[in-house]
């Protein structure tokens, strides 16, 4: 226990050195009367500090919306973005904590996200990534694992994604799109064999933008499978998830 | 007669020359050739470079511990995590982990019967969870020392591989986190993954319980 604990005060001194040597954290000054400082970030860690007006403050780093700063006697806290946008930068402009908005949202480039749903009576996965071409038109890459009674599938999906309003908060979308599947059948089943073909699925679903970089999405989709059978196969999808975007 | 007619025509050229503006621009080029001014100002701006600050909102990291697989023992697992905080309270958690299970006790007494071969006794899963912060807070070790803390609940969807077949999986959990350093935490969590599996005959869910311990940095 004591090895830990000099370890960890070990790391800790040498993480507080490399900080200070670095010496290249932006600079605010105090503008209100004072600003809070929590021992963590989040609302409920206690105040255990005040930087007053007029004091420099050197920003450390962010987590989500909290700020960690080092106030001239070298105490460390954590700040709201709120707060921090009260103060000043070297140049006397207002700091602006970037958060990201609606704005953003209509302007994004890269989106990537999870979802889950039912795939024709079996369970879903997916893990997504999209490039925005346009502000409407968007491509997409995803992965699917389908975990069902009697097979298993993975599939692989490259689609075109129309969104009708990509300004607004809300907006409803079409896709349309090709890949593969593989279906492996369960090992408790006898004399079967894993496969793979080649599929088309089109469907439309709704976007919602939520906060910050996050979005809720959810789909309905028909695939069809062409199966070397008679007869191609259709599977209805329905799935739900979040993505990011960046 | 001749005189009056000369004076009405420069008269008129006159006007004609102030209506159209033509005798101003002489007068503007006239002052734009002359000398130039006699003090240059040399503006010389201060450029401020502010640093970036930095954002450290991904977490990730490893894990040890214990995973009872229902029917097959209790086994070491380890694995990795990555996760994405979205606000204060809420993240996102990709996981996954590795376990080779032991045999069952209907193996061990019936000495020869094996239920199922090597490669079918390792058990790999993956799950995306969505965790929330219920309790956050600090803990107090001695008397000047203070550390973060929190307590988060953890749940989402998965995929275990196991007995030869994939099977879609179902975790829930409960975790504790304590952050020795601003950028590093110890995590102790306790999850229940669940599926169904039919290995003997007929479907059954069976709960696989673990308890681990976890090492992640905050990048």
């Amino acid at each position: 226990m004591r090895q830990l604990t000099l370890l960890i005060s070990l790391c800790q001194l040498l993480y507080v050195s490399a900080v200070e040597a670095r010496g290249e954290h932006r600079e605010l000054t105090v503008q209100d009367p004072y600003i809070e400082m929590h021992t963590g970030p989040g609302r409920g860690y206690p105040i255990f500090y005040v930087a007053e007006r007029g004091e420099s403050i050197a920003v450390l780093r962010r987590r989500t919306d909290w700020y960690q700063v080092q106030g001239p006697r070298g105490e460390q806290g954590w700040v709201s973005s709120e707060q921090l946008e009260r103060t000043l930068e070297v140049d006397g402009e207002e700091f602006e904590a970037h958060r990201s908005t609606l704005e953003d949202y209509s302007g994004r480039r890269w989106e990537a996200g999870v979802s889950y749903g039912d795939f024709g009576g079996a369970n879903i996965i997916s893990t997504f990534g999209a490039f925005n071409l346009t502000g409407n038109l968007s491509i997409e890459l995803s992965l699917s694992q389908a975990l069902g009674r009697y097979s298993d599938s993975t599939m692989t999906n490259i689609n075109l994604v129309h969104s009708m309003f990509p300004e607004r908060r809300a907006s409803p979308y079409f896709t349309l799109g090709t890949g593969s599947i593989k279906t492996e059948p369960k090992a408790t089943l006898i004399a079967t064999v894993d496969r793979t073909d080649s599929l088309a699925h089109a469907g439309f679903g709704v976007r919602t933008y939520l906060t910050r970089r996050f979005v809720f999405r959810a789909e309905c989709k028909t695939y069809v499978i062409f199966t070397s059978r008679d007869d191609n196969e259709e599977i209805r999808e329905w799935k739900a998830g979040f993505s990011f975007f960046f | 007669m001749e005189s009056r007619f000369l004076v009405l025509l420069l008269t008129l050229a006159a006007g004609v020359m102030s209506l159209t503006g033509c005798g101003r621009n002489r007068v503007i080029d006239e002052a734009a050739a002359g000398e130039p001014p006699v003090i240059e100002p040399e503006i010389d701006r201060r450029t401020i470079e502010q640093a970036k600050i930095d954002t450290e909102d991904f977490e990730v990291g490893i894990f040890a511990g214990q995973l009872s697989v229902e029917d097959f023992g209790v086994n070491n697992v380890g694995g990795v995590t990555f996760a994405y905080h979205i606000t204060e309270g809420l993240f996102v958690e990709l996981g996954a982990g590795y376990t080779e299970t032991g045999l069952t006790s209907f193996e061990r007494l019936s000495g020869a019967a094996q239920l199922l071969t090597d490669d079918q006794r390792e058990y790999t899963y993956y799950d995306l969870s969505l965790g929330y912060n219920i309790f956050p807070g600090e803990s107090f070790i001695g008397k000047s020392r203070a550390m973060n803390t929190a307590l988060y609940l953890i749940g989402g969807v998965g995929s275990t591989t196991f007995a030869g077949d994939d099977r879609f999986t179902l975790n829930i959990g409960l975790g504790f986190r304590i952050m020795p350093l601003d950028w590093l935490a110890i995590h102790a969590d306790v999850k229940d993954h669940f599926f169904d599996i039919d290995l003997l005959g007929e479907d059954k869910t069976t709960h696989n319980l673990s308890a681990q311990l976890g090492l992640t940095f905050f990048f």
